[in-house]
C-alpha cells in the first residue's frame, strides 16, 4: 500500500495535517494541496470514494468535518485504503475520546505522532490497535517524565 | 523577555482572527519574536518555538528559518525536544537541502539509544524521508536493528529497509540475511512489515524473487491461521482477522506465484476458500475479495479459480456500495482481453452501469462495454450505447462516439446499419465528433457504394434539420457533392425517395456557405460541393451561371483557403473548362490503410504502434538478400552470410576479424581486390555496404557494442571503444586508442577515415601526433558517425600500406552494427 502522502482538511479547505512519503518541493506541495482540496470539495454526494489524478488513485473519506484524503498507487488496494483511513480515525478517537477537529487542530502534533505509529514510508506498520495506543502513550510519559523534572510545560 | 507564548495560546489567538489580513498580522508578529529567540539560542523553548513553527507552516506561512532549530532539538537530550525536532524535520525539510545531511549523524546516535522510542524516531524520520545519501550511511544500523528480538524496533526497520531499497536498490542484498527468519514472527507488526520488505525486494530483483518463491507454503500456512483463527480482539475488524495483512501476503503470493505452476498451485486452495469464505457485508471483508481476485487473475490459476474470481466481480456489481461496483468494472476493465467470454455472461449488468449516477462509474462502464462489443451482440450493445450518448455529460460524448465508430466499423452487420448509426451519432452527438472521423466517415461512405444514394438521401434531410453540428454538416456537404445526381434523380432504394430539384440543393449549399454557424473548414467543404454539382446536376445555362457567380463572390473572400479555393474553381471554369469533367468526377475507392482513426479506448496503443513498425521494416528486408549474394560473390565465398543472419553480436566481430585477414592476405598478395574503390581517393567509399535496415533481431542487443581491436600490425595498434551519443542515439561515438608496442615512437600518425554518402562523420583532434614507443602511451581521437538511415556497413582496409615511418590513412576494418 504505497501511499503518497495523506491530507486531512476542513470542508472550507484548511488543511489541518499533511503527512508526505515522498520527497516533494514545497511549492509542489502546495499545488497538490490545492489541487486535492479543490478536487474532493467539489465531488457531489453519494459518488464513490476514489478519483483519478494523474497516474495515481485519490482515495478520500469524509468522517464528520473533516476530509482524509490519500493518494495511492495504480496498483494499490483502494478499498483497503478506506480501512487504513477508517483505522486512523479509529486510534485518534481512542487517543483523544470522541475525537472532532478540534482535536486534531489543537494538537496537531499528537495527531502526527499517532500517524508515525501506524504508518511509515507510506506503508502500514502496526496493525494492532492496542500495540499502536500503547506506544503513543509510552511516548507521552517519557515526555512528560522529563518535563515534570524540568518543571515547565513542555509547550 | 517573557517566556513565548504557549502554542496552544497561539493557535487559540490566531483562530480569533476575523480576516485574512488580521491572522497575517498575528503571525507576522509572533514569527518575529520566534525568529529573536533563535537569535538568542535558548534552549528552553526551542521545543515550543518550533511547535509553533510548524502551526504556521501548515497554515501556509514560511518556516524555512526554523530548519535548523529542527536540527539543534533533534541533538538535544529531552525526549520532547527530539519528538518536535523529527516532526519538524520531516515536515521542513526535504532531500533537496542540503541541511537535511547534517541530521545523518544525529539519527546514527539516535538508532543506538537507550531508549526503543528514541529509536523508533530515528527509525521513522529516516524511513519516511531519508534521501540516498542518508540512506547509504545508515543501512549498516538498520540492518542491525532488523535482526534485534524487539519487535517494536524490529517491525520499524524493517519498513526503514523498505525505503533503503527504494532510495538505493544496490543495497538491497544486505538486507538478505537479515530476512531469513522474519516470517516465523508471532508479533503481527513484525510480520506485515517483513511481508512488505519481501515484497519490496521481490518486485525490484528476479534473483530475490526466485530466491523467495520457496516461502510460499510458510506465507500459504500464515493466510491460513488468520482466517481459521477464533476472533482475536487485538486484531479483529469487522470479525475479520487483521486483513491488512491478509491482503498484504494475497499481494506477495500474487508476486510469487505470477508465471510460475509450481507456486500457482501451491496457493490455489487457500485462494479458494479466502474467495468463498470472505465475509461480504462490510468493507473490509470485500477488501479482501478484492485482492484474492487480482491475485487469482494474476497467477497460473486453474479456470475454474479464474471463473469463481470473475464471479466475485460479477456480484460487486451488483452491490449497492459505489465503491465496489466502481473497483469491480476497474477489474474486469483488466481482465476482459484475458478471459473475455467468462466477462461477457455479465454484460447486462455492465450495461446497466451506464445509468449509474457516478460519474466514475459510468466512465468505466462505457469503457468495459466497448471491450465487449462483438460480432454476437452489436445490435443490442449499439442500442444502449447510443442511447448513453444521447443522455450522457458532453465529456463523455467524444469518446463514446469514437468508440462507436470504432465498433460499428469492426462488426456492421450490414452496411445500411453501419450507416443508420454513423447518422445517429452525427445528429446526437455531432459537435463533440473527433475531427479525424470525418474523413474516415468519408472514406466508409465512398467505399460503400450500394448505399451512396440512401447516404446523401439521410444527410441531405439531416442538413434540413440542423446545419449547427459541423461534422454532420462537413460530410453532408461532401456527400451532397459527391452524389448529388443521386439525389435528385431520387433513385434510393432503401427508403422512400424525396423528391428534390437541383436549386433546392444549391440552395442548401449556398446557406451553408453565408451561414454564421458554419466554420471556414466547413465553408471550404460546401464550396467544392457547389463546384462538383456542377458536372454532376445538368448543365442548364442559369444553374452554371448561378454556380459561377457563387464561386467568383468567394475569390476574394478573406479566409485564405476559401479564396484560393474560389480562384481555382474560377480559373477551372474560364481557362480550364473542357478539364472540368475529368477534374470533379466520382471519387474511386479509397484504400484504407490501418485503423488511422481514433485511438482505442481500451489500452492495446502500445501494440498497435509496433505493429506499424514491423510494416515499415518489411519491405526492405527483401532487399539485404541479393546484397548478401553480392558480397559472396566480391568476397570469393568467405563465411559473410552467418554475419548477417546470426542474433549474436559477437560474431560480427570476429567475422570482421576474417574479413581483416582475408583483405590483408589480398593486399600482400597483390590479388583481386574486394573493395570498388581500392586505390581512389577518400570521396569514393571504401566501405561495403549491405543495407539491412533495422532488424527486430538486433534491436535488443545493439545497446552495447563491445570494444574491439581494429588494427594490430607490425607493432601498431588500433582499438576501437563504441559508446552511443547520449542526446542523439543516432550517433555513435567511436574513440580509437593507437599504441605502438615497437622500439621507435611513430611520429606524423594521422588517423583519416572515410564514410559513405550517408554518413556523416566527424573526426575531433587527436590527443598527439605522437605515438610513443614501447606502448608508452596511446594516442587517442574521438569519431562521431552519424548513422541517419541505421545502415550497417562494413569498412575495409585500404589494401595498400604506406611506410613505416609515415602509417597514415590506414583505414582499419570495423563494422558498425546496427545502430538504433
Amino acid at each position: 500500500m504505497t501511499m503518497h502522502f495523506l491530507l486531512l482538511f476542513s470542508r472550507q479547505g484548511k488543511l489541518r495535517l499533511q503527512k508526505w512519503f515522498l520527497p516533494l518541493p514545497e511549492r509542489e506541495r502546495k499545488k497538490i494541496v490545492k489541487d486535492m482540496t479543490t478536487m474532493v470539495l467539489s465531488r457531489k454526494p453519494r459518488t464513490c470514494n476514489f478519483l483519478h489524478w494523474k497516474d495515481l488513485k485519490i482515495v478520500y473519506k469524509r468522517y464528520a468535518s473533516l476530509y482524509f484524503c490519500c493518494a495511492l498507487e495504480n496498483k494499490d488496494n483502494e478499498l483497503l485504503a478506506l480501512e487504513i483511513l477508517h483505522r486512523y480515525v479509529e486510534l485518534l478517537d481512542k487517543y483523544f475520546g470522541n475525537v472532532c477537529e478540534l482535536d486534531i487542530i489543537f494538537n496537531f502534533e499528537k495527531a502526527y505522532f499517532i500517524l508515525d505509529e501506524f504508518l511509515m514510508g507510506g506503508e502500514i506498520q502496526e496493525t494492532s490497535k492496542q500495540s499502536i495506543a500503547k506506544s503513543v502513550e509510552a511516548s507521552d510519559m517519557l515526555q512528560e517524565t522529563m518535563e515534570e523534572y524540568m518543571s515547565k510545560p513542555a509547550f | 523577555m517573557p517566556a513565548p507564548i504557549r502554542l496552544r495560546e497561539l493557535i487559540r489567538t490566531i483562530r480569533t482572527a476575523r480576516t485574512q489580513a488580521e491572522e497575517r498580522e498575528m503571525i507576522q508578529k509572533e514569527c518575529a519574536a520566534i525568529r529573536s529567540s533563535f537569535r538568542e539560542e535558548d534552549n528552553t523553548y526551542r521545543c515550543r518555538n518550533v511547535a509553533k513553527l510548524l502551526y504556521m507552516h501548515m497554515l501556509g506561512y514560511p518556516a524555512h528559518f526554523g530548519q535548523l532549530e529542527c536540527l539543534k532539538l533533534i541533538a538535544s537530550q529531552k525526549f520532547t525536544d527530539k519528538r518536535i525536532g523529527y516532526l519538524g524535520a520531516m515536515l521542513l525539510l526535504d532531500e533537496r537541502q542540503d541541511v537535511h545531511l547534517l541530521m545523518t549523524n544525529c539519527i546514527k546516535n539516535d538508532l543506538n539509544h537507550s531508549t526503543q522510542y528514541v529509536q523508533g524516531l530515528a527509525l521513522c524520520t529516516l524511513g519516511c524521508m531519508g534521501s540516498s545519501e542518508m540512506c547509504r550511511d545508515l543501512a549498516g544500523e538498520v540492518e542491525k536493528l532488523l535482526k534485534t528480538s524487539n519487535s517494536y524496533l524490529r517491525k520499524k526497520a524493517a519498513l526503514c529497509a523498505v525505503h533503503v531499497i527504494r532510495k538505493v536498490p544496490e543495497l538491497m542484498e544486505m538486507f538478505l540475511p537479515a530476512t531469513k527468519n522474519l516470517l516465523s514472527e508471532k508479533n503481527h507488526g513484525v510480520l506485515h512489515t517483513s511481508v512488505v520488505l519481501l515484497t519490496e525486494m521481490c518486485e525490484r530483483s528476479p534473483d530475490m524473487l526466485s530466491h523467495f518463491r520457496k516461502l510460499v507454503p510458510q506465507l500459504v500456512r500464515i493466510l491460513k491461521n488468520l482466517i481459521m483463527s477464533g476472533y482475536s480482539p487485538e486484531h479483529d475488524v469487522s470479525g475479520i482477522s487483521d486483513p491488512f495483512l491478509q491482503v498484504r501476503i494475497l499481494r506477495l503470493l500474487r508476486i510469487l506465484g505470477k508465471g510460475d505452476d509450481d507456486s500457482s498451485e501451491a496457493m490455489n486452495d487457500i485462494l479458494a476458500q479466502v474467495a468463498t469464505n470472505t465475509e461480504t457485508s462490510k468493507n473490509v471483508g470485500n477488501a479482501i475479495l478484492y485482492e484474492t481476485v487480482l491475485t487469482i487473475m494474476d497467477i497460473k490459476s486453474e479456470s475454474g479459480l479464474r471463473v469463481l474470481a470473475i464471479n466475485i466481480l460479477g456480484r460487486f456489481l451488483l452491490n449497492n456500495d459505489k465503491n465496489i461496483r466502481y473497483v469491480a468494472l476497474t477489474s474486469l476493465l483488466k481482465t476482459v482481453q484475458t478471459d473475455h467470454n467468462a466477462v461477457q455472461r455479465h454484460r447486462s449488468t455492465i450495461v446497466d452501469c451506464l445509468k449509474d449516477l457516478d460519474v466514475s462509474i459510468k466512465r468505466r462502464a462505457m469503457e468495459l462495454s466497448f471491450a465487449l462489443v462483438n460480432g454476437n451482440n452489436i445490435r443490442g450493445m449499439m442500442k444502449e450505447l447510443l442511447y448513453f450518448l444521447d443522455s450522457c455529460d458532453p465529456d463523455f460524448k467524444a469518446d463514446c462516439a469514437s468508440g462507436i465508430f470504432l465498433a460499428a466499423e469492426k462488426y456492421a452487420p450490414s452496411k445500411r446499419w453501419h450507416i443508420d448509426t454513423i447518422m445517429r451519432v452525427l445528429t446526437t452527438a455531432g459537435s463533440y465528433v473527433r475531427d479525424d472521423s470525418v474523413p474516415n466517415l468519408i472514406q466508409l461512405i465512398t467505399n460503400s457504394v450500394q448505399m451512396h444514394a440512401y447516404t446523401v438521401q439521410r444527410l441531405y434531410k439531416a442538413l434540413l434539420d440542423d446545419i449547427s453540428q459541423q461534422p454532420l454538416v462537413q460530410v453532408a456537404s461532401w456527400c451532397i457533392g459527391e452524389y448529388g445526381d443521386l439525389l435528385v434523380s431520387g433513385q434510393c432504394e432503401e427508403e422512400e425517395p424525396i423528391q428534390v430539384s437541383e436549386d433546392e440543393v444549391l440552395d442548401v449549399l449556398e446557406g451553408l456557405l453565408v451561414s454564421n454557424l458554419s466554420t471556414p473548414v466547413t465553408r471550404g467543404y460546401s464550396l467544392t460541393a457547389i463546384m462538383k454539382l456542377s458536372t454532376r446536376f445538368t448543365c442548364v445555362p442559369k444553374r452554371m451561371s448561378r454556380i459561377k457567380k457563387v464561386v467568383s463572390i468567394y475569390g476574394s473572400s478573406i479566409d485564405v483557403e476559401l479564396q484560393q479555393r474560389a480562384v481555382e474553381y474560377n480559373a477551372l471554369f474560364k481557362k480550364y473548362d473542357h478539364m472540368r469533367p475529368a477534374l470533379l468526377e466520382r471519387m474511386p475507392i479509397m484504400e484504407k490503410t490501418g485503423t488511422n482513426g481514433p485511438a482505442e479506448i481500451v489500452q492495446t496503443n502500445g501494440e498497435t504502434e509496433s505493429t506499424i513498425l514491423d510494416t515499415k521494416h518489411l519491405p526492405n528486408i527483401t532487399q539485404p538478400a541479393s546484397q548478401a549474394n553480392d558480397l559472396l560473390d566480391l568476397l570469393g565465398g568467405n563465411d559473410v552470410v552467418p554475419v548477417i543472419q546470426t542474433t549474436v553480436p559477437t560474431k560480427p566481430a570476429s567475422a570482421g576479424g576474417e574479413l581483416l585477414d582475408l583483405l590483408g592476405d589480398l593486399s600482400l598478395t597483390g590479388g583481386p581486390t574486394p573493395t570498388p574503390a581500392p586505390s581512389v581517393p577518400m570521396s569514393q567509399p571504401p566501405f561495403l555496404l549491405d543495407g539491412l535496415t533495422s532488424q527486430p533481431l538486433f534491436n535488443d542487443i545493439a545497446a552495447v557494442i563491445p570494444p574491439m581491436t581494429a588494427y594490430n600490425k607490425n607493432g601498431l595498434k588500433i582499438e576501437f571503444t563504441f559508446e552511443r551519443s547520449n542526446p542523439n542515439p543516432n550517433i555513435a561515438v567511436i574513440t580509437i586508442h593507437a599504441t605502438n608496442s615497437t622500439e621507435a615512437d611513430m611520429t606524423e600518425f594521422v588517423f583519416q577515415a572515410a564514410v559513405p554518402k550517408t554518413f556523416q562523420l566527424q573526426l575531433l583532434s587527436p590527443s598527439s601526433n605522437v605515438v610513443p614507443a614501447l606502448n608508452q602511451g596511446s594516442v587517442t581521437q574521438v569519431i562521431r558517425v552519424l548513422n541517419p538511415q541505421k545502415v550497417r556497413c562494413y569498412c575495409e582496409p585500404r589494401p595498400h600500406s604506406a611506410s613505416y615511418r609515415s602509417r597514415s590513412s590506414e583505414i582499419s576494418p570495423f563494422i558498425l552494427k546496427h545502430l538504433q
